[in-house]
């Protein structure tokens, strides 16, 4: 393995020794360690910027890119260690989105929870607001009907879809493929527009709520998602012909950011970035929540782990989605599209204006909230970028007393240092594209 | 029934149930409970580092999620297994088996005057930016950790935002410019 090659000689050598004599495992404890030298924190910098030049010592080039890059995907800024056009070490900086939104998560209700969460992982909000209520329906102990199981699936699949129609359009962009960028963004305009009509909103939708979800599908829904899965197919074949089997597509994709199944896994990478290596993992299929033992699909992997596989991972997974959509309109189930149990459940508006009960009941819910149970609950879904967790501790008061989201963007996210590493300038910009991190989630 | 009368050692094995106390439920060399979704281990803090390599070995392949709790004004109970003292922080790591999908979850418990945990980047390299995060939030320390800095606050805050001590801060809202009704 390279990356052990070229650690440079420094003090950590000892604590690498330290650890593999205590008998400890796994090979791969160095991976975080090459890129640690890196890091110092501004004080120390500031200490050593009068120290004399050593030629000898002193051929590499720190360069910061970003935090307002266009490639960077919003406020990632990288530090990278320069070889002439060579990136040998590099650290991602983070936090410049960073708005303490797990403590704020402390302070919502649990009906208020999905607005705050949703804004995290901007461009799969529907994901977010999913995790966080299948966490909450654990703690409450509720099973949410039929047709709102269907319809987190129909709205997060869609989601999925719009989410690497981003990825297809920035990953275009990022390459040079500039009309990509405007395809990709127009399909995903079309999707957005579908969630315009369902959940009133573009983006954030606050529309999967513990107990269900906000309103159930208006009329024309069915037409709405026809439309779109008819429009989709023949574009993802157009993309084809512009990308895929173009020379210069795969060059700047293929062997770029070459990453193991084993690095990956130490690295706790999830999603395409792990599928991109052969490892066939996916909760949708292995974990299944919602009713996806239900519904047939495939699971997309690759066999090179470069930046080409990750690629083509999310183009078929757009055709796999579609595939599932299919599905979903054909069982798309009748009746309630949120749980009837009056301790989570507003009363229906009819209701408040007859009965003085019902109005209290109505207020009581959204003044006070819903008390959960005590205890702590874990859920997790597959995201288009890789395991979406919510882990939430309950005191049994109306609000959470501790949230926390795994974030798969901001884990995924140390990948970056090892698939960029010995690689060129040029290439790390593809690398920083074809994991797709959402800086919101990344910082939250 | 004659078999047992006729040797010893069984006998003695058996003999700790006797007193009603069963023998509390231990993986890893550490005491289990079971949550609402996944088996729970509480491994003392220096058990902290062999466990995980234990749990390596076991083929849990990769550390899913790390991260802490600050129990400072909990009202409800803790639901640790008797022998575990409950401390003001906890640090919860979940591991995820690929092979049988399983997951398991751990939880260390930290005490507020000495908040240091071995860290897990030495078997578990992915749990590099999730323990920065809780350093950086919860300030606790993660021993051995190859660069211990905050990750997503500024590297000069002073406070550790999630700790259940720290301030949220509001803004006041007027409504003073608001139209009225007429």
């Amino acid at each position: 393995m390279t990356i052990t090659d070229q650690t440079p000689e420094s003090d950590i050598g000892d604590v690498a020794d330290a650890v593999s004599a205590s008998g400890v495992p796994n090979q791969l404890y160095e991976l975080p360690r090459r890129h640690a030298v890196l890091r110092m924190s501004e004080v120390q910098a500031a200490e050593r910027a009068n120290d004399p030049i050593d030629g000898e010592n002193d051929q590499t080039m720190l360069v910061n890119m970003g935090p307002s890059h266009p490639s960077t995907h919003g406020v990632l800024r990288l530090m990278l260690e320069m070889d002439g056009e060579i990136v040998r070490r590099s650290k991602p900086v983070i936090g410049y989105l960073h708005t303490g939104m797990e403590k704020t998560g402390e302070n919502l209700t649990y009906l208020q929870g999905p607005t705050n969460v949703t804004r995290m992982d901007y461009a799969s909000p529907l994901f977010t607001e999913l995790a966080f209520s299948l966490t909450v329906e654990k703690l409450l102990g509720i099973e949410v009907p039929e047709r709102a199981v269907w319809i987190r699936m129909l709205m997060t699949e869609m989601n999925r879809i719009a989410s690497h129609l981003l990825f297809m359009a920035t990953n275009g962009m990022d390459l040079g493929a500039v009309s990509m960028m405007i395809y990709g963004w127009r399909e995903r305009e079309e999707v957005l527009r579908f969630f315009e009509m369902v959940t009133g909103l573009r983006m954030n939708h606050n529309y999967i709520r513990p107990g269900g979800v906000a309103a159930d599908l208006p009329d024309g829904w069915r037409d709405a998602v026809g439309r779109l899965l008819e429009m989709l197919p023949p574009r993802l074949e157009e993309y084809d012909i512009l990308m895929t089997g173009q020379p210069i597509w795969r060059d700047r994709l293929q062997g770029v950011g070459v990453i193991t199944a084993a690095e990956a896994m130490a690295l706790s990478a999830t999603g395409p970035i792990l599928r991109s290596t052969g490892v066939p993992w996916d909760l949708r299929r292995d974990q299944p929540y919602l009713a996806y033992d239900q519904v047939e699909f495939d699971i997309v992997v690759g066999s090179y782990g470069d930046s080409f596989d990750r690629y083509a991972i999310r183009l078929n997974e757009i055709r796999e989605s579609i595939r599932i959509v299919h599905q979903i309109l054909d069982k798309m189930p009748k009746g309630d599209y949120r749980v009837q149990d009056a301790k989570v459940t507003p009363p229906p508006r009819a209701r408040i204006d007859e009965s003085m009960e019902a109005l209290i009941h109505h207020f009581k819910i959204f003044t006070e909230g819903f008390k959960v149970p005590e205890g702590e609950a874990y859920a997790a879904v597959e995201s288009p970028r890789g395991e979406l967790g919510c882990y939430i501790v309950s005191d049994g008061s109306p609000k959470p007393y501790r949230m926390h989201i795994r974030g798969p963007s901001f884990i995924n996210l140390q990948t970056l240092p090892h698939m960029m590493a010995d690689g060129m300038l040029a290439d790390a910009v593809a690398v920083i594209s074809s994991v797709d991190p959402i800086m919101g989630e990344v910082d939250r | 029934m004659s078999d047992e009368v006729g040797s010893d050692t069984t006998e003695e094995a058996s003999e700790s149930d006797d007193d009603g106390v069963p023998e509390p439920e231990r993986r890893y060399g550490c005491l289990v409970s079971s949550g609402l979704d996944m088996a729970v281990l509480h491994p003392e803090r220096d058990q902290w580092l062999p466990t995980m390599g234990a749990l390596f070995s076991d083929g849990f392949d990769m550390c899913i999620d790390l991260t802490a709790v600050d129990y400072l004004t909990y009202d409800g109970q803790r639901r640790l297994p008797a022998g575990i003292e409950p401390e003001r922080f906890e640090v919860v790591a979940s591991f995820l088996c690929f092979e049988r999908r399983e997951r398991i979850r751990t939880k260390v418990q930290v005490p507020a005057d000495d908040a240091v945990v071995a860290s897990a980047t030495s078997v578990y390299p992915g749990a590099d930016f999730l323990e920065r995060e809780v350093f950086d939030l919860f300030g606790i320390e993660f021993a051995d950790h190859p660069d211990l800095s905050r990750i997503l606050m500024p590297e000069s805050w002073i406070g550790h935002p999630l700790r259940k001590d720290y301030a949220t801060g509001a803004i006041p809202v007027q409504f003073k410019g608001a139209p009225g009704p007429r």
